[in-house]
């Protein structure tokens, strides 16, 4: 069973990072709709599977935020990707199994997934 | 909704958008006594008696985007196909508190499905807002307390973090399980 004790380790950890992440500049955000729309066509299994991915390659500059509905609910789940310096990337029609390559392609080395953005629908 | 959980994803957000600073949810279950209930209870801005009476109406909601509002109207239904119903009571300027009771054995309650992941989605992308999260079976009870997270965290180290978030997730798993509750 894991303890509230185990917070402090976690927060060493992160203590180091923040020092470190200090002289880098500012970090990418992922957000996620989180309306009604958002969460019955499947946001939630979306925001742990970024939750998730980030954790397994240590992205310690990455922030998963929500917002509201943005009025395309037929094109939930919708993820917005802040890189700093670039044009929002919005990706539509998202599922668990499409983050991690949106993860290792564009929050890592910057080329967006052209195929799951809303440009991409038809 | 597909699952309980994600009724209370969505309708917490209704206290998010109230300003809350502290959201209270329990979830309680009991096979014997066929109970199978949420509260969630904020300290937001509240709404007027007038509000409340409609707030079920999906033809209600207060944004502007468009004139629908369903979050509370799928919980409605989803209570009331299992013989249950929801409850609100709400002053303005004091929060809100909403309920929903389930009849735990009827075949069309949905299960509650992953309320760790809820819970992490709830605080880690509002880490200003604190939430109690409580959890009963019958006589057990688990209990996660941001403000309790916050005190060992400090001010640096934000609920946000993704390795906090992480650790959220399995602990309140971890408790879970031990009961085999939240089904």
């Amino acid at each position: 069973m894991k303890s509230i004790a185990e917070l402090e380790a976690i927060k060493k950890k992160v203590l180091d990072s923040v020092n470190l992440r200090k002289e880098r500049e500012e970090g990418v955000r992922v957000v996620v709709g989180m309306a009604t729309c958002g969460i019955a066509a499947g946001a939630r299994p979306v925001m742990t599977a970024f939750l998730e991915e980030a954790n397994k390659r240590n992205l310690s500059n990455v922030v998963i935020e929500q917002t509201g509905c943005i009025g395309m609910c037929a094109l939930e789940p919708i993820v917005e990707v802040y890189v700093p310096g670039k044009e929002k990337v919005t990706y539509v029609k998202m599922t668990a199994e499409k983050v991690a390559k949106i993860v290792s392609d564009h929050i890592v080395n910057g080329a967006p997934v052209i195929e799951y953005t809303v440009g991409a629908q038809k | 909704m597909q699952e309980i959980s994600l009724n209370i994803l969505d309708i917490a957000q209704n206290s998010i958008r109230a300003n809350a600073t502290l959201i209270e949810i329990t979830v309680e279950e009991n096979p014997e006594s066929d109970l199978f209930a949420f509260t969630i209870k904020d300290n937001g801005c509240g709404m007027d008696e007038e509000m409340v009476k409609r707030v079920s109406d999906p033809f209600v909601t207060t944004r502007t985007t468009r004139k629908v509002g369903l979050g509370i109207s799928l919980l409605k239904v989803a209570a009331q196909q299992t013989g249950g119903d929801i409850t609100i009571s709400s002053t303005l300027g004091v929060g809100t508190t909403i309920r929903a009771d389930f009849s735990y054995n009827h075949i069309d309650r949905q299960p509650l499905g992953d309320i760790s992941a809820v819970m992490v989605s709830l605080i880690s992308m509002n880490p200003d807002i604190d939430f109690v999260y409580t959890h009963k079976y019958c006589k057990e009870e688990f209990q996660l307390d941001t403000r309790e997270l916050r005190a060992i965290l400090g001010e640096e180290v934000k609920l946000s973090e993704i390795s906090v978030a992480s650790w959220i997730g399995e602990f309140i798993n971890s408790n879970l399980a031990i009961y085999g509750g939240a089904k």
